[in-house]
């Protein structure tokens, strides 16, 4: 298989205006990926499917990703005057990264036998403009996983040919896998003394603990 | 009503408000697990199928953000629930590679070793289940069992429990080989093919079977691939793919074994690729256990407790007996992992269930479910 | 002929059930509760604390380091330190618990507390036949249920066992070593400012 940077080109020759980097990772295993835009993102993968080189016929995983809104904390050096005099002072400096989903692809081919590629597609934020472009039409496979990050994450996926929940039942309101959703406590009474667990237990028979 | 995506065409069809929705399950004998199946029936003729599934759905993927990586093994096991040490040597993989850990050659023969004994418990099991789908009410399946409870004794022994088995761990094994228990795995693979020739003997030549499931449960090869279905159903309509030859992973390079395939890809053809699957599997068990070399089995840099791989994700995956399982981690260099995803062949395996009954008869919807080989632990997790 | 594959499995079926009367491999199963297997060394099914010695609460070996509350996959553990220290078996003062609930309708017999704890204090138990008409506290052990003594342990998983009482008789045995040596010593020399 070509190197992610060749196949950058390619992928910009393919399809022209699309908008493609190359994500690195970190791990040992070295597997990096490439994040692709929204607009073009349908037909990026059909010129991955249908080019005879590459063959990426098989989407193995479609993973959703919740990536919260982080302030980080850094010291930088910035030159500032301090009574006259022009110094070098280091400064906090607050840096919010940009909150999104994410929705990974990975990729790879029977036909030619190699892999993965990992795609990445992030929607602009995490409250209202959750929609992507689905791969479903391209590859099958993705349809019950795009259903799946649907239920659990709230992605919309337009284009996607039954986009209804798949774990949860149909009339559950809230998406279970992101970060900030908190669970329900209306459990029966819970033996196991941790505190917390009691405490919340404890708040939904106000009479005192059931028999 | 949402349509249908495919394109079968029924010569007469009832209009729509002449079809019995029937509801089959989730409480069911035929449908392994809680799983339950919207069918909407023109007189016998399946006209349209939606599975809907998730009564059994725990939320894995969030426990595991606030276990550590050691305290999600456990909850692998619970997985695919039949089969616990191919889930657990999927996570110990992908761990491996996100942490940069290698496990000693004495564990990975081991780990093959154990992964060809769920191969075979899983694959006999199967068999038996889909037998009682067709109306032999536990005779395939107790025979079946008879062999499983021996090879599950062979696991107790050595991890201590017979089905949640918590064995591999990140760089080797939890615990080495107690005296003796390699021959009494030598002698269990030896007596195997009796069993399977008896098996064979009571089944495959039999006209009910035959008839019940020859042409039945059409998977085209094209479709097979776009859908991602993976494992012996894949392998059942000519596709040939099997992980342990494309990736290699662990020592399977070093073994020579052949991978059956199928022609017609009906039900008939997977449920004889399992057989043959078994037979293989056979094989490779004789190798992997003439070849056991002696040595640690854990890699020395591996931390039990408080393991924390640097920032960055790992895709890992093995052929599990049903299908490419696969384990999705990312990692933000904490205890606990940020983003932990499984890739369910059983649940990827049912994207194309409704294609392939349509058409058939209600009785004939149970019969391609029990070929799918579906574990409702996976498909909810 | 048709139907030759059907009375060809009619047939291993006779030998088989022919064979059930005579041969014991064809009889697979036992007559529990009458008759019981013979259970397994390294079967594991809920965890126990190991007491050395006669007396249960004295002789703990646990010290209440919360790691394995802090591992265990399902947080069924609960422990809560005591503010009396006790000596252990060289010597040394080590903190002991007060409060040591294991809930047994929780714990997935996974075992990762006994793989990480440091003191050979839990292990895992065999017993099955737990059921309980109690459906709140029944199932909730204590410190008292669950301490067992070190001649259970060797009963049970003989092997390990063994090992671990040579290791610690080896301990116990450097650490007097030690402290007889450190005995007989000479004083240590007068403080800087004393002597020269």
């Amino acid at each position: 298989m070509e190197t992610l940077e060749q196949l950058k080109t390619r992928i910009e020759a393919a399809a022209p205006g699309a908008q493609v980097d190359i994500v690195p990772n970190g791990c040992p295993a070295s597997q990096p990926s490439l994040l692709l835009d929204g607009g073009h993102a349908r037909a990026v993968a059909q010129f991955l499917r249908d080019d005879p080189t590459l063959a990426f016929d098989y989407a193995s995983n479609v993973t959703g990703v919740d990536w919260p809104e982080k302030t980080i904390k850094e010291k930088i050096k910035v030159k500032k005057t301090v009574e006259g005099v022009e110094k070098e002072v280091e400064e906090v400096c607050e840096r919010k990264t940009p909150a999104y989903l994410e929705a990974v692809y990975h990729l790879y081919s029977m036909a030619r036998k190699h892999g993965p590629l990992i795609l990445r597609l992030r929607t602009e934020n995490r409250a209202d403009r959750v929609a992507l472009p689905s791969l479903t039409p391209v590859w099958r496979s993705c349809e019950f996983q795009e259903r799946e990050i649907f239920d659990l994450y709230g992605i919309v996926f337009e284009g996607h040919p039954d986009l209804r929940r798949l774990l949860m039942w149909p009339e559950f309101t809230d998406h279970p896998m992101r970060k900030d959703y908190v669970e329900a406590d209306d459990y029966e009474y819970e033996p196991t003394p941790h505190e917390e667990v009691l405490a919340k237990a404890r708040k939904h028979y106000p009479g005192g603990t059931p028999a | 009503m949402s349509a249908s995506t495919t394109t079968v065409e029924l010569a007469e069809r009832a209009p729509e408000n002449q079809l019995l929705e029937v509801s089959l399950g989730p409480q069911h004998p035929s449908t392994h697990g809680v799983f339950r199946m919207d069918v909407a029936l023109d007189g016998e003729t399946v006209v349209k199928l939606k599975p809907v599934f998730g009564y059994l759905h725990r939320n894995h993927e969030k426990i595991a953000e606030k276990c550590s990586y050691l305290g999600s093994m456990p909850y692998t096991d619970r997985l695919d629930y039949i089969c616990s040490l191919t889930n657990n040597w999927a996570y110990a993989l992908t761990v491996e590679k996100l942490a940069g850990l290698v496990a000693p050659e004495r564990a990975e023969y081991i780990r093959v070793i154990l992964s060809e004994l769920t191969r075979l418990i899983n694959h006999s099991a199967l068999a038996g289940f889909l037998l009682q789908d067709m109306g032999a009410l536990g005779t395939p399946l107790m025979y079946a069992f008879r062999e499983r409870e021996k090879i599950l004794d062979l696991f107790e022994s050595l991890t201590g429990a017979r089905m949640m088995c918590n064995y591999m761990r990140f760089g080797g094994c939890r615990c080495d080989l107690p005296p003796g228990w390699i021959e009494q795995a030598r002698s269990l693979v030896a007596e195997f093919p009796k069993f399977l020739d008896e098996f064979e003997a009571l089944l495959t030549g039999n006209e009910i079977l035959l008839a019940r499931t020859e042409g039945v449960g059409v998977l085209p090869a094209k479709l097979a691939v776009n859908a991602g279905v993976t494992g012996p159903m894949l392998r059942a309509s000519g596709v040939n793919y099997d992980i342990r030859k494309v990736d290699a992973y662990g020592v399977y390079g070093r073994f020579k074994f052949r991978v059956p395939l199928g022609e017609r890809g009906d039900v008939f053809d997977r449920y004889m690729l399992r057989i043959l699957e078994m037979r293989e599997s056979l094989k490779i068990l004789d190798q992997a256990m003439r070849d056991l070399p002696g040595g640690p089995i854990m890699d020395p840099k591996a931390k039990l407790r408080n393991l924390r791989p640097k920032p960055g994700e790992a895709y890992g995956r093995i052929e599990g007996p049903k299908g490419e399982l696969g384990f999705y981690l990312i990692s933000d260099g904490g205890p606990n992992p940020y983003r932990y995803r499984v890739r369910p062949p059983s649940l990827i395996n049912l994207t194309i269930l409704e294609d392939m009954c349509l058409g058939q008869t209600i009785a004939d919807a149970v019969v391609i479910l029990g070929s799918v080989d579906i574990v409702l632990g996976e498909v909810d997790r | 002929m048709n139907g030759a594959g059907i009375i060809k499995g009619m047939i291993e079926t006779a030998r088989n059930f022919a064979g059930s009367y005579h041969d014991s491999k064809r009889l697979t199963t036992v007559q529990y509760p009458e008759e019981k297997l013979a259970p397994v060394e390294n079967a594991r099914t809920i965890p126990f604390l190991v007491y050395d010695g006669g007396d249960a609460m004295p002789g703990l070996r646990c010290t209440a380091c919360m790691i394995c509350e802090k591992e265990c996959p399902p947080q069924c553990i609960y422990i809560v330190k005591d503010q009396v220290k006790k000596p252990d078996f060289v010597g040394k003062m080590q903190m002991q618990p007060k409060v040591f609930d294991i809930d047994i309708s929780v714990c997935m017999s996974c075992g990762i507390c006994v793989e990480v704890c440091p003191f050979d204090a839990i292990k895992m138990d065999q017993v099955f036949e737990l059921s309980t008409n109690d459906r709140f506290g029944g199932l909730l052990l204590n410190k008292t249920q669950l301490a067992k003594p070190n001649e259970y342990f060797n009963k049970l998983h003989k092997t390990e066992a063994s090992e671990i009482d040579a290791r610690r008789i080896e301990e116990k045995q450097k650490a007097e070593a030690a402290a007889a040596a450190k005995a007989a010593a000479p004083k240590p020399p007068a403080a800087p400012g004393g002597a020269k």
